[in-house]
């Protein structure tokens, strides 16, 4: 089959580079193949500079009805795959109908790009930016090709951070109070807090506090909610008696998430949950889960 | 699949150790390599053995201490790592990084210990941050050794004063406030453990407990060697918090331990000046708690602490030692209804041992002691309960090591005390305060000093109510009496006014001693009566002339009503002796009808009472003896006494003994430096007598045995002969000895004669004696001259 592939190889190879790309920040981004590589990190807003080459393959000459580049930024929803739903489309052309012999550079430029949604790879949901090069042609299929890039946007510290504070607890059994230090936390940053024994009657065994990442997709009947638990952290062991406190400290920067995302396009939501569980010598499960906004800040190392 | 749970133990302590290494091992790897990324998850993975509930305190123990060796290889990794580069701040953030809080928390005191060796923090900021963050290990015998690994690793660290991590902000105050923290959560963990689990396994649970008490004491430990805590600050903070946390827990096994690890680890000079709130702590502990041994070993501490220098001696008057212990035991006592009295005897015991150290001269704080202790005796009757009564013998031997008898006579409660013992205990005190006053050879020189003294003793000097004497051994009773009879011996004063006063009243106290006890007292009582005898002897007549004066008469005659009452119960042996020492000391007198008197009795006892016949020869022997020596009778007296001796002699069953005792009554007619009594005639008489006894002795033997047995007593009659025939007594001739002489030597080659190796010697030195005299020569050698052997 090989020569097959051969002979439907593309006549030209397309290179999509950005002007700053060696100095630009790169971070990791998980293919749809699941295969993780670099790419070019860019926020809401900054200009997207750049160039394309296109290189015939030796002595091949390629013949087209004009050459584009796009920005899309799409929202991917798994169950319904392959269409995509384009929040930003831009379009650059780069060149007029023609026929090309050699390799040839266009520049290109997006200036302050509207890109208002972070990159992002949930279970059920993808939110991608591309940069996609249309060599068109008749008869035959065009020439395409795609370079990804990831868009992260930074907030500011919010003005307001209340604590979370709460009393919970089962009548006559159990009552505990609970306090988190902030109700919105950076992506590095660390819940402080403890927890207050009011009331134990029960034989606690030991007690955690789970980051639970709560996806929702798509909308009205055709809601998917996917719930993972990103982080299982021991607050405690033993049973604690009345009267007794104990400490919260985590540190979140072990941990891949990302800022809360409220309904994005009308597409789909990421949110935080803090879930704080007391299991009992019988592995019975008590908890109380709580919403944290997570955002962004921009990081200075 | 039920198999024994030590067992079980054994497999799953073997199955944590497996695990515990082989984490271990990938762990050195990641350090050979300084891969920290590996280091921190294998060391995580290595400390999450110490999660087990499965073990107990004894064997988790065993797997703790293997974690801790790896620890420290992990926190010179640390440092290491540190040199290199690696921030520390980040270090202690990496390492809570872990899910698990019991690997967490153990690398994070790890770091810790070498984030504060770093100073880039203050210590007090790091310490505060590790107690607090220990909270969260709440199961008490992991949370226990992972706060006693805290305190380990910062036991060096903390900013003392002196200390390298002392600074501006980190003072004494806050190495004193981590240690508090860590003491308090460790003791809230070990308390608790008493309530967890099931009820039946209470027993088992407290042994767990006692075996993980040291954990908790160590920290009063590290606080008892923080320099930094003065008098001030042990009296304002560090003595009231550990003292709140010991009665707030309310636990007896934690309030027992903690209150004696106080009293042991801390200096006595801040006990002492801190006596009122450490006392006060002790009327509020549990009713259950021991506090007696505690209190006690107080006490005793504080006592030891006054003898180690005189200097310190005002500062306990300064703080009124005595009236608040004093004080605080009453309180004790009062707090716990349920005390045995067995605890209150030991709580008084100490105090009056304390007293007796601290404050020697104040007699009557030790009296006060027995009177609270006898106040609170009242209404209890008799004590019982062996370690009960060993307790009160202690009580009551302490005056008594300290001071003499005489001055613990002057203790008003002392027989107060002694009124609540039990016959058994009360022979055991007497016999007590006999061997202290033997040791200390005191001397008891005044009557009423005698009669108190024999009130406290009275347990061996009479039977008491109830006492069951049968059930005594006899070589115990044996004993106790002649401890008695050598106190008598100790009663002594120069005076004899004063002297005859004490025999007096011993005599009133021994007399009502019974049958038993008089053959051991008396004799004891009647030597020390003439011993005063003797002493008025030597003295002039009273110049006075007074008429009330002590006499030797007045002294006999007592003797006479004492020896009599021997002859009552009957001990007429006994009796007979005793009557012969008076006899022997009127003799010395020169009393002659007392002496008769006395003779008088013998022979009436000789009559009447001793039938025995060997009994009978040993009397007739010392009647013989004593009766020699005696040169105050007249001639009539003499005679009537003597005739009485000889005819004793002559009429005892025995031949041999009847021998022997008419040839010694030949001395009684030849007294050397008595020239009025050198009766020849009747020596040879005597000694004829003895031979013809002899003679028929032999035929009886002859005739009963066939064979004409020992020929000693002829021997024993040659002696005699000699003996006389040395002093000169003319009737005794040569011819006479020399045909005894052949006549022993007949004898012993008689065919009939047994051979009797022993008479042989004896004959052979005999005659050895009288070749020996032959060649002194002089007038002795003439004399014997004639004598052939």
């Amino acid at each position: 089959m090989n020569y097959l592939v051969g002979a439907f190889k593309p006549p030209c190879n397309i290179f999509i580079s950005f002007a700053d790309g060696r100095n630009r920040r790169q971070v990791p981004l998980k293919k749809e193949n699941g295969k993780t590589v670099m790419a070019a990190l860019f926020q809401n807003q900054e200009n997207i500079v750049g160039e394309v080459v296109i290189e015939p393959i030796h002595g091949k000459k390629v013949e087209h009805n004009g050459v584009k580049i796009e920005l899309l930024g799409q929202i991917e929803l798994y169950f319904d795959r392959g269409n995509f739903y384009d929040f930003t489309s831009l379009v650059r052309e780069l060149d007029v109908p023609g026929e090309l012999y050699e390799r040839k550079t266009y520049p290109f430029e997006f200036s302050t790009v509207e890109m208002p949604h972070e990159s992002y790879n949930g279970v059920n949901v993808r939110l991608r930016y591309v940069l996609k090069v249309t060599v068109s042609r008749n008869y035959v299929r065009n020439i395409v090709e795609y370079q990804d890039f990831v868009v992260r946007n930074y907030t500011p510290p919010p003005s307001i951070n209340n604590s979370i504070k709460m009393e919970v607890g089962i009548e006559d059994c159990l009552h505990i109070e609970f306090e988190y230090s902030k109700s919105k936390y950076h992506l590095k940053d660390v819940i402080i807090g403890k927890i207050y024994f009011l009331l134990v009657r029960i034989k606690l065994k030991n007690m955690e506090l789970e980051i639970r990442r709560r996806e929702s997709t798509g909308s009205g009947p055709n809601t998917y909610v996917e719930t993972e638990t990103l982080a299982k952290f021991e607050l405690m062991d033993g049973a604690p008696v009345r009267g007794e406190s104990i400490p919260i400290r985590l540190f979140l920067s072990p941990y891949e998430l990302t800022p809360t995302y409220r309904n994005i396009n009308n597409k789909f939501s990421v949110k935080y949950y803090l879930n704080l569980v007391l299991v009992d010598e019988e592995d019975r499960r008590y908890f109380k889960q709580q919403e944290i906004t997570m955002y962004r800040i921009l990081e200075t190392s | 699949m039920i198999a024994d749970g030590v067992e079980d133990e054994e497999k799953w302590l073997a199955a944590g150790i497996a695990g515990l290494q082989q984490n271990a091992f990938y762990m050195h790897r990641a350090l050979d390599s300084n891969n920290l990324r590996d280091a921190l998850k294998y060391s995580a993975q290595m400390l999450s053995e110490l999660r087990t509930s499965r073990l107990s305190p004894h064997k988790y123990y065993e797997l703790y201490m293997r974690a801790f060796d790896e620890l420290r290889k992990l926190e010179v990794f640390f440092k290491e790592e540190t040199r290199r580069g690696c921030s520390i701040v980040d270090l202690y953030e990496l390492v809570q990084h872990a899910g698990n809080i019991l690997p967490r928390l153990y690398l994070l005191c790890t770091v810790g210990s070498v984030y504060i060796k770093s100073k880039e923090a203050p210590a007090k900021d790091v310490l505060k941050d590790l107690v607090e963050m220990c909270r969260g290990i709440q199961h008490p015998v992991r949370g226990l050794f992972l706060r006693s690994y805290l305190a380990q690793v910062s036991r060096d660290k903390l900013p003392d004063i002196g200390s390298e991590y002392e600074g501006d902000a980190d003072t004494v105050v806050d190495a004193v406030e981590f240690v508090l923290q860590n003491f308090t959560e460790m003791n809230k963990l070990w308390v608790r453990m008493q309530h967890q689990g099931a009820a039946r396994e209470k027993e088992k649970r407290e042994k767990e407990r006692s075996e993980l008490r040291d954990l908790v004491g160590k920290n009063l430990h590290v606080l008892s060697q923080i320099e930094g805590i003065d008098l001030d600050m042990y009296k304002d903070t560090v003595l009231p918090r550990v003292l709140e946390q010991v009665v707030n827990c309310k636990d007896e096994i934690a309030q027992y331990y903690l209150m004696d690890c106080i009293i042991q680890v801390f200096p006595d000079e801040y006990h002492l000046q801190t006596l009122d709130v450490l006392l006060g702590a002790f009327p509020q502990l549990q009713p259950t708690v021991d506090i007696k041994t505690v209190l006690s070993r107080l006490m005793e501490r504080l006592s030891n602490y006054a003898a180690s220098s005189a200097d310190v001696l005002p500062e306990f008057l300064q703080v009124e030692a005595f009236a608040k212990l004093n004080n605080a035991i009453g309180k004790v006592i009062e707090a716990q209804p349920d005390m045995p009295i067995l605890g209150v005897i030991i709580l008084y015991s100490s105090l009056l041992t304390f007293t007796l150290h601290v404050h020697p001269d104040r007699l009557d704080y030790a009296d006060q002691v027995l009177g609270a202790c006898v106040k609170k005796l009242s209404g209890k009757g008799k004590l019982e309960g062996n370690k009960t009564t060993k307790q009160i013998v202690a009580l009551l031997s302490a005056p008594l090591d300290k001071y003499d008898i005489v001055t613990a006579l002057k203790l008003s409660n002392y027989p107060r005390v002694l009124e609540y013992l039990d016959t058994e205990t009360n022979k055991v005190m007497a016999t007590v305060i006999i061997q202290s006053i033997m040791k200390n050879k005191t001397r008891i020189s005044t009557a009423d000093r005698v009669e108190a003294l024999f009130e406290l003793i009275k347990g061996l000097i009479k039977d008491l109510d109830g006492a069951v004497l049968d059930e005594v051994d006899e070589d115990d009773f044996k004993e106790e009496q002649n401890s008695v009879a050598r106190l008598i011996q100790l009663l002594h004063n120069d005076d004899p006014e004063e002297m005859f006063k004490i025999i007096c009243t011993v005599r009133k106290h021994i007399l009502g001693g019974g049958p038993k006890r008089l053959p051991f007292t008396v004799p004891s009582l009647v030597f020390s009566s003439l011993k005063l005898v003797r002493q008025l002897q030597g003295q002039e007549e009273n110049p006075f002339g007074e008429e009330e004066s002590t006499t030797p008469k007045k002294i006999f005659q007592l003797l006479n009503q004492t020896v009599e009452t021997l002859s009552n119960i009957p001990a007429p042996e006994l009796a007979l002796q005793l009557y012969l020492q008076c006899a022997e000391a009127a003799n010395d007198c020169d009393l002659e009808p007392v002496a008769y008197e006395f003779f008088t009795q013998a022979y009436i006892l000789y009559e009447e009472e001793i039938s025995d016949s060997r009994a009978q020869v040993t009397a007739i022997h010392l009647i013989i003896g004593t009766l020699q020596r005696m040169h105050v009778f007249g001639v009539e007296n003499r005679d009537t006494l003597t005739h009485k001796a000889t005819g004793y002699s002559a009429k005892l069953l025995k031949k041999p003994d009847q021998c022997r005792a008419v040839y010694a009554c030949s001395h009684l007619f030849w007294v050397d430096d008595q020239d009025n009594v050198k009766d020849g005639e009747r020596v040879l008489l005597c000694l004829k007598r003895a031979l013809r006894i002899a003679n028929a002795a032999q035929q009886t033997s002859n005739a009963a045995r066939g064979n004409t047995g020992s020929v000693t007593l002829f021997v024993e009659i040659l002696n005699k002969y000699l003996y006389f025939f040395e002093k000169g007594n003319p009737h005794i001739n040569v011819a006479a000895i020399q045909s005894l002489v052949e006549l022993v030597t007949t004898e012993m080659h008689s065919e009939t004669s047994a051979l009797d190796p022993a008479a042989n010697a004896f004959f052979a030195s005999t005659l050895r004696y009288i070749e020996f005299q032959k060649q002194k020569g002089g007038a002795v050698g003439e004399k014997y001259e004639p004598i052939k052997a």
